[in-house]
């Protein structure tokens, strides 16, 4: 007993303790991402979605879980092996490890612990936070085109390029967005960040807004938003899998667990970049009212639960998008990153370094330069007229039936 | 495609777009309104085995059933008209001498092969006493062959649960169950 209690005392003992309990609450999500997003699904078009398994189908993730324990294991024998089975655990290994950096719930203490010390709700509180965060994301790609090329099958090697072109495409828009961040708050550790963002702005004496960044940079977290969906793979950007295309894109040869492990990896990945959504632009575990300083375990419960309300909104608006949008096309994709993102990214990576050049970085003027730029963007577009979809530009001019 | 010309492509142009539309931002919004419109509807599907649709064609042809004359006796005169009008051959009837003074014939035996039959509903139209019809149920599920071979004991059954309505012959059937009270009252499960 004291020596559980020692080591929860300790930050690296309740580091482990805390990383095995997050894991656990991320597979529980992930389990019930996967119902939700055949709920949601089935509500968008007029369905029930699934409602057998337990009572208003709750059970059916389980499920559907215990299916690809049961299914056949197949390695197609053209295959490179080693390469074939290391792919979906490595992709599953970096979901499971991109949540390390997130700050849960700020600081706690324990009855048993000193006064005045505490320990953070942190899995590894590291000085370059959100480079891991991309380092980990950049990495995930790997994993995929591993898989589509050992699969030594046409499809999913298809979608291993697709997938290598876009992530390595919207990796810059992405980090373009999240140096935004970076700048303005002077940290790349996400606690500080999410400090910064944990107070409200002052209108003489009374506080009238939470001090978060999204009111700050919202064109950032437009930029960053859409640059998400696209490093997650989730529809509309989901063209390494693009299952009416490539028939499953990179796991197109996988099966039972395997193909389960890439299942759950992309759903774990998409928590992870919610969390690290909600920490950059929302403020994480804060909302009005909620005690940031006090290191009770009450308070500390109610920012953990905050952050994962925020999280869940995020999870939601995943598959909101993702069954209303319609998939790009490759031509689409990479005009909209390079053409539009990374110029968007550039001109608002500049204009919060001139504010923060002259200290101004967290007044009203970087909300008003950025929705300026975007402004400015959109009138260059209007004036450039080209063809959105640019399909025509070589089409002879002749015989070309008007639209209305 | 051999006379497949050049000029038989119509190139259909782009519409033109404003300049917030070129952002794809209010098409986006407008269509997760939508989306998020229909999560709240009412939903198509029908919950089959405890919701079932209500029967929209009152010539519907199911499952057979053997009709009982006024005092209970079983209809059929063992006259052999089904079986022989009966194009997958699936009626098997042993005829037997009456035990009543006002027929001479009754049926010892009358089995139909559900599994062969084919529904057309001409031992229906051939009955010279109307003792075979067809009923609205569909319902007809089975774990074995043995049990689709429907023998006379569970004809005349299905004509004891389906009493209430006259199939084919009224202008509308009356006294036809709910959909929705029709839980666990499927003439099978009656069966």
């Amino acid at each position: 007993m004291e020596l559980i209690k020692s080591i929860l005392a300790s930050q690296v003992g309740f580091s482990v303790v805390f990383a095995f309990v997050l894991v656990n609450i991320i597979m529980l999500v992930v389990t019930y991402c996967i119902y939700w997003e055949r709920k949601i699904s089935a509500w968008i078009q007029d369905r029930h979605g699934p409602n057998r398994v337990g009572p208003a189908g709750l059970i059916q993730p389980f499920a559907d879980g215990l299916k690809f324990f049961l299914k056949e294991d197949w390695i197609p024998p053209y295959s490179d092996k080693a390469l074939f089975v290391m792919a979906p655990v490595l992709m599953f290994i970096l979901a499971l490890i991109g949540f390390a950096i997130i700050p849960w719930a700020g600081p706690v203490r324990w009855p048993w612990m000193p006064e005045g010390t505490s320990i953070d709700t942190q899995v590894a509180s590291i000085d370059i936070g959100i480079l891991y965060f991309l380092a980990v994301g950049g990495l995930t790609v790997y994993a995929i085109v591993l898989g589509a090329w050992a699969s030594k099958s046409k499809f999913p090697f298809y979608g291993g390029i697709r997938g290598t072109a876009q992530v390595l495409s919207y990796e810059i828009p992405l980090g373009l967005g999240l140096f935004v961040i970076i700048l303005g708050n002077g940290s790349l550790r996400l606690e500080e960040i999410l400090g910064a963002q944990a107070r409200m702005w002052q209108l003489g004496d009374a506080s009238i807004w939470p001090a978060w960044n999204f009111f700050l940079h919202p064109v950032t977290f437009l930029l960053v938003l859409v640059t998400a969906f696209a490093e997650t793979n989730r529809l509309p950007f989901d063209l390494a899998e693009a299952e009416q295309e490539l028939v499953g894109g990179y796991h197109t040869e996988y099966s039972a667990l395997k193909f389960g492990a890439f299942y759950l990896a992309e759903y774990a990945n998409m928590i992870t970049m919610s969390a690290v959504l909600a920490v950059l632009f929302f403020g994480g575990w804060h909302l009005p009212g909620v005690n940031g300083d006090s290191a009770s375990i009450g308070w500390a419960l109610v920012r953990f639960v905050i952050i994962w309300a925020k999280i869940i909104l995020f999870l939601f608006f995943y598959m909101w998008i993702r069954w209303t949008l319609p998939r790009f096309r490759y031509d689409q994709l990479m005009h909209l990153a390079w053409l539009t993102l990374v110029p968007l990214g550039l001109l608002l990576l500049t204009w919060t370094a001139v504010l923060t050049l002259i200290g101004r970085q967290n007044t009203w003027l970087a909300p008003a330069g950025e929705i300026g730029i975007f402004a400015l963007l959109v009138l260059v577009g209007a004036l450039r007229a080209a063809p959105i979809t640019g399909r025509q530009r070589d089409l002879p001019a002749a015989r070309i039936v008007q639209f209305d | 495609m051999a006379d497949w010309k050049d000029k038989d492509v119509l190139h259909v142009s782009e519409p033109k777009l404003t300049a917030l539309e070129r952002t794809y931002l209010p098409q986006v919004v407008a269509g997760l309104g939508t989306t998020l419109r229909h999560m709240f509807q009412k939903k198509f599907t029908l919950q089959y085995p405890e919701e079932k649709r209500q029967m929209r064609v009152q010539n519907y042809r199911g499952i057979h059933r053997l009709n009982r004359d006024d005092q209970g006796r079983v209809a059929c005169v063992a006259c052999f008209m089904c079986p022989s009008i009966c194009p997958a051959q699936c009626i098997y009837i042993v005829a037997g001498e009456s035990p009543w003074p006002d027929r001479e014939k009754y049926p010892v035996k009358f089995e139909i092969d559900e599994l062969r039959c084919i529904f057309c509903g001409m031992c229906e139209e051939v009955c010279p006493v109307d003792a075979i019809e067809l009923t609205s149920e569909y319902g007809l599920l089975g774990y074995t062959r043995e049990e689709m071979l429907f023998d006379k004991e569970k004809l005349l059954k299905l004509f004891d649960l389906t009493k209430g309505y006259k199939p084919r012959k009224g202008p509308k059937i009356t006294g036809y169950p709910k959909p929705t009270d029709q839980r666990g009252t499927s003439t099978h499960e009656g069966l």
